[in-house]
């Protein structure tokens, strides 16, 4: 029996180059991948689910390794986020199994990332859409890079499927002028600031 | 570039099971989308000629963005389609532009041949609406397993004075094609039909 089944996976990038204002050297790029899984554990309530997060790491790897790839390298990303949708057959908390794997993987191939991966979760029946937050990956009050990206497919999730996400970012917002703590600043050591 | 672009999105779906079934390799489809500036944005043009360049533009990069993100050569590419939605203060007439006259040449390049009819769809819409892009074999529009789309969407777009061009590429067709007709392996490709 698979204990990770993959029906389809999905990767999205987005280049933006201005948003009305005068054009940055540098665009901005953003990128997110998904995987639809089974959930195992739909229909159900089952008492006893941690065992699967051990489970998704190799998952977690191969979503952050390609999106790593997506966006020309690990010193590219400077933010990051996750998620999940789950299928109406399914329970929030099913999702919340992704937090180890998803955020771990991300970290592990991004250096100077001590910023908890913010993230979102809901149950959504099929077409579903999730706005996944990003954060600057060393400091999450890093008011510059607090962003989103929006996710979703069709087709997806189905009542006994989980759609999992991971998503890293290359900067700034294209415009950024709202001031805060800005990425030059950061001290580095709690994650925060 | 005459085209302004604001944004471009590129978006590869691999499907690797359908209905309980394993599909190996994994059927694939890319969509690569622009988001520019409408030149003509709540004015009535007669010469549409700037969109029509910008349309010829976009079949390169979009295009070839499909076909980079699928990791093939243009001769691995199977089926394409194109589709563009155009903010509210322009017109339908501007996407015929963008989509008609000149974009198939250049996308038929850098998917190598190419010699059927490039299915198309068009549309005003808002920031937020779907774009359905139709799919059809890249030289034989008769390849019944390759009919299909894609979904494209992006929240922030379009605006009011702003169109979303999209190609689509694929290196496959359905996932479990079962309804017979004309076959990848047999068509000839020569008239674009069979």
């Amino acid at each position: 029996m698979h204990d990770v089944l993959i029906r389809k996976t999905a990767f999205s990038v987005e280049e933006i180059f201005h948003e009305g204002g005068p054009i940055p050297d540098k665009s901005l790029r953003r990128a997110a991948g998904l995987a639809v899984i089974e959930n195992l554990f739909a229909g159900r309530y089952e008492p006893d689910i941690q065992w699967f997060m051990e489970k998704l790491r190799p998952l977690g790897m191969a979503l952050a390794t390609r999106l790593v790839e997506m966006l020309g390298g690990a010193t590219q990303i400077e933010g990051y986020g996750k998620g999940a949708m789950i299928g109406a057959a399914g329970e929030l908390e099913h999702g919340a199994l992704w937090h180890a794997p998803g955020g771990y993987a991300m970290r592990a191939l991004l250096e100077n990332s001590n910023a908890i991966v913010p993230s979102a979760k809901k149950v959504v029946g099929v077409g579903g859409r999730l706005d996944v937050p990003i954060t600057h990956i060393n400091a999450s009050y890093v008011r510059s890079h607090f962003d989103s990206m929006e996710v979703g497919l069709n087709d997806a999730p189905k009542a006994n499927e989980m759609a999992l996400v991971l998503v890293m970012s290359t900067g700034p917002r294209i415009h950024d002028r709202a001031g805060g703590l800005a990425a030059r600043d950061i001290v580095g050591k709690d994650g925060l600031r | 570039m005459k085209a302004k672009i604001r944004k471009i999105a590129v978006n590869i779906e691999e499907t690797h099971q359908e209905i309980g079934r394993e599909i190996s390799p994994p059927t694939r489809k890319a969509v690569a989308v622009a988001v520019i500036e409408n030149p003509f944005a709540n004015t009535y043009h007669e010469d549409l000629t700037e969109l029509m360049d910008i349309g010829a533009e976009l079949g390169t990069l979009l295009g070839r963005k499909c076909v980079e993100a699928l990791g093939i050569t243009p001769g691995q590419a199977e089926s394409y389609g194109k589709s563009a939605m155009v903010g509210e203060n322009g017109e339908l007439e501007h996407a015929a532009a963008i989509l008609h006259p000149k974009l198939g040449a250049p996308l038929r390049v850098e998917v190598a041949k190419g010699a059927a009819l490039v299915p198309s769809s068009k549309k005003m819409g808002s920031p937020g609406q779907v774009l359905d892009v139709p799919l059809g074999h890249k030289d034989a529009a008769y390849v019944r397993s390759h009919f299909d789309g894609i979904e494209v969407r992006l929240n922030d777009a379009p605006r009011m004075n702003e169109i979303m061009v999209a190609v689509a590429v694929t290196d496959s067709g359905r996932p479990l094609p079962r309804v017979g007709g004309l076959t990848h392996e047999d068509a000839v490709g020569q008239d674009g039909l069979r």
